[in-house]
């Protein structure tokens, strides 16, 4: 075995690994009542994201994508929550969620069947000619992105509702890294300016509900029902 | 040159409106200007195209075909509109007129996303084009800080940046099918030149994905939800260039697939269009009925043109393409004229409830028949735009031999028909019976807005102009691949 084999394989291991530390931060955004608790399991998430786009730049060496981790690196875990905690006032981090929807050993058992259905989805896609790091990030970034969306739907809160949103843009990338890993760096540096913009702006609505509703549970919110 | 000119243009005179010391005094002048600017620079754009075919302004990011400079006139046109009208409107009904140019510099950047969709000819800067046109339109929405008006803005931007998250991962499969394809461009000419080659699987994944994702923000069915709330409770101004134009631009872009997904799929896309196209439309035709609000009236009638187009694109064929978007043409101009109208009346009598208002005619002839001219028109009764459109697609779908898809598509619009105009009636006619909270006279820019805007709603059912039927036909041959 060479060298540069063995570091592959290496690389590959520890990709797997990175991988199943992100999905497993995706699982703690889901289990976690605590809006603080949320954020932090979203920071873990994005950071699980950049290193696994650097281990997959390291070999084939691929400066894109050193540079897609490092965009990542900076975006999310750095400058995200501190435009949140620049636009949300501090008292809404303190919240517990008491009024979710449905229980957490229920909701991680919906996880855990989302999960599985995403192996099952990523299947037909991953037969088409994939490369070794497709077959460990695509169904894993599929499974962020379902349970992104169920975060998002059963959570009340606003801030955890965000945080749903941005996993599953984040759950989008890991595949990404991927199967588009020539993605033009623009549109990458784009895309992270995107998401900056994303959170300032839900994070000022938020502040506006807060200031002029007096909550943040955005789930209670029902003047406009249809009767 | 002068796309490029059209992209920066408003994103100067939002910074300009955004400057407090400048804002606040002539915001709105400054926001007129450049909109008027971007019409002349769009129509030059139109006589480029239609003489050279396309117009290229930076390779392979910024080109400007038929189908493309259609939507940038769409929403030049209607930006012009909605902005002439917010000088009447606006300062009439908010509460805190020193922060109106906040509202201003919002409308701008609004422009500036919309403009921006259909000149990128990249499928993931389209994207991003799209995110944008949510991100700077949802404190619009929220602008008038009531209850409502916040659940609305929030409801608006968590639907529709969780459907543009799932069309993400869409444009990511197609970018990863056109580089197995051996593809190197990633723009829409790009994908259509590799399109022979590449994995159905990949193309049916990323087709569903991005039909489901952005079908959350064009208001198809499933995700449509929050269409209704956000396009009664913004200002209405927005709501026309939200219901007219917003939806429009990012249909826009589920059309430019369809072209790429016939070469892959055969008629697989065209037939997922159909299904999707009809279920919005009948879903929408019977919760039509059951409004209570003449606002979430019209917002519901978008859900239901949507679908129209929809429909009219998986049918297939040169006749239902160019019925399409001469479709496309009618409800963005009608669809205005239906909000403007709508505004009026809210001005008038200061409620949003169908069943408070009574014997508008009487009480207001210029809200009471412009509201009863927009209700006609939409609904698709004979002089106007829409019937026009309605009949061709009805006529294309004959032709082709899809009946049944005929048959449902004309039941609905049917149903549609006598939903708006039952609610319509109730408010124009009859005896009026309740005092008017507050029955000022209306003021002179929304008087001639709604003038405006009625000449080309009701011209184009009889008549379509040569150049206009150029482009639509050039457009419609872009869809059919």
């Amino acid at each position: 075995m060479t060298y540069s084999t063995q570091a592959a394989t290496i690389l590959t291991q520890l990709n797997a690994l990175a991988g199943a530390f992100f999905l497993l931060s995706t699982f703690g955004m889901v289990a976690t009542r605590q809006v603080q608790g949320c954020l932090r399991f979203f920071i873990l998430q994005s950071l699980f994201l950049a290193s696994s786009a650097v281990l997959l730049g390291l070999h084939p060496l691929s400066w894109h994508l050193i540079g897609v981790g490092i965009i990542n690196f900076i975006n999310k875990p750095i400058i995200i929550p501190w435009l949140l905690r620049r636009t949300i006032s501090e008292e809404v981090y303190k919240r517990r969620e008491i009024t979710q929807a449905l229980n957490i050993p229920i909701s991680l058992l919906i996880a855990l069947g989302l999960t599985i259905s995403a192996y099952y989805l990523a299947a037909p896609l991953l037969q088409v000619g994939a490369g070794l790091p497709a077959l460990i990030n695509l169904p894993i970034g599929v499974a962020t992105l379902l349970l992104g969306a169920y975060i998002l739907t059963v959570r009340r809160e606003a801030v955890p509702q965000l945080l749903g949103l941005l996993a599953m843009e984040n759950g989008a990338f890991f595949a990404s890294i991927a199967i588009a890993p020539e993605l033009h760096l623009f549109v990458e540096l784009v895309v992270a300016f995107d998401v900056l913009i994303a959170v300032f702006v839900i994070g000022v609505l938020t502040r506006a509900i807060h200031e002029n509703i007096g909550t943040t549970n955005v789930g209670a919110l029902a003047a406009l029902k249809e009767e | 040159m002068t796309l490029i000119a059209i992209i920066i243009l408003p994103l100067i005179a939002s910074v300009l409106c955004w400057i407090a010391a400048i804002g606040k005094r002539v915001a709105a002048p400054i926001t007129m200007v450049t909109f008027l600017t971007l019409l002349a620079l769009a129509v030059r754009v139109a006589f480029q195209v239609s003489a050279n075919g396309q117009l290229v302004a930076i390779p392979g990011w910024i080109e400007a075909d038929s189908l493309g400079t259609l939507i940038l006139l769409l929403v030049t046109i209607v930006g012009v509109l909605a902005c002439f009208y917010s000088l009447g409107y606006m300062p009439r009904t908010t509460h805190d007129k020193g922060l109106l140019y906040h509202y201003y510099g919002n409308l701008n950047l609004f422009i500036f996303s919309m403009v921006a969709v259909p000149v990128v000819v990249g499928p993931s800067v389209a994207w991003l084009a799209v995110e944008f046109t949510t991100l700077l339109s949802v404190l619009l929405v929220g602008f008038e800080s009531s209850r409502e008006a916040l659940e609305a803005a929030w409801k608006y931007a968590m639907i529709t940046l969780t459907g543009a998250s799932i069309a993400l991962f869409g444009f990511l499969i197609l970018f990863w099918g056109m580089r197995q394809a051996g593809g190197d461009s990633y723009t829409w000419a790009g994908l259509q030149s590799v399109a022979p080659q590449m994995s159905p699987v990949l193309m049916k994944t990323a087709f569903l994905t991005i039909l489901v994702g952005f079908g959350a923000k064009v208001g198809l069915v499933p995700l449509h939800t929050w269409l209704p709330d956000a396009h009664s409770q913004a200002p209405t101004p927005v709501c026309a260039l939200l219901s007219g134009v917003e939806t429009t631009a990012v249909l826009y872009v589920i059309l430019r697939l369809l072209p790429i997904a016939h070469v892959v799929l055969g008629t697989g896309g065209e037939r997922w269009a159909l299904i999707f196209g009809l279920f919005s439309v009948g879903i929408a035709a019977f919760l039509l009925i059951q409004v209570h609000d003449y606002k979430r009236l019209f917002a519901f009638s978008t859900v239901e043109h949507m679908g129209i187009i929809l429909t009219a694109a998986g049918l297939g064929g040169a006749a239902a393409h160019y019925g399409a978007m001469y479709q496309i043409v009618s409800h963005a101009l009608t669809k205005s004229l239906c909000f403007f109208a709508a505004g009026t009346v809210l001005m008038v009598t200061g409620t949003r409830d169908i069943v408070s208002v009574k014997g508008l005619i009487r009480r207001s002839p210029i809200a009471g028949s412009a509201l009863l001219f927009g209700g006609l028109a939409i609904a698709g009764a004979p002089p106007f735009a829409v019937f026009l459109g309605e009949f061709a697609i009805l006529k294309a779908g004959m032709e082709q031999g899809k009946y049944l898809a005929v048959a449902l598509l004309a039941c609905f619009l049917v149903i549609a028909f006598f939903g708006i105009l039952l609610h319509i009636n109730r408010m124009v006619l009859g005896r009026s019976n309740v005092e008017f909270s507050g029955n000022r006279g209306i003021p002179w820019p929304c008087v001639l807005t709604l003038a405006f805007v009625a000449i080309p709603v009701m011209v184009f059912g009889v008549y379509v102009p040569q150049p206009l039927h150029q482009i639509l036909m050039r457009a419609a041959l872009i869809i059919g691949g």
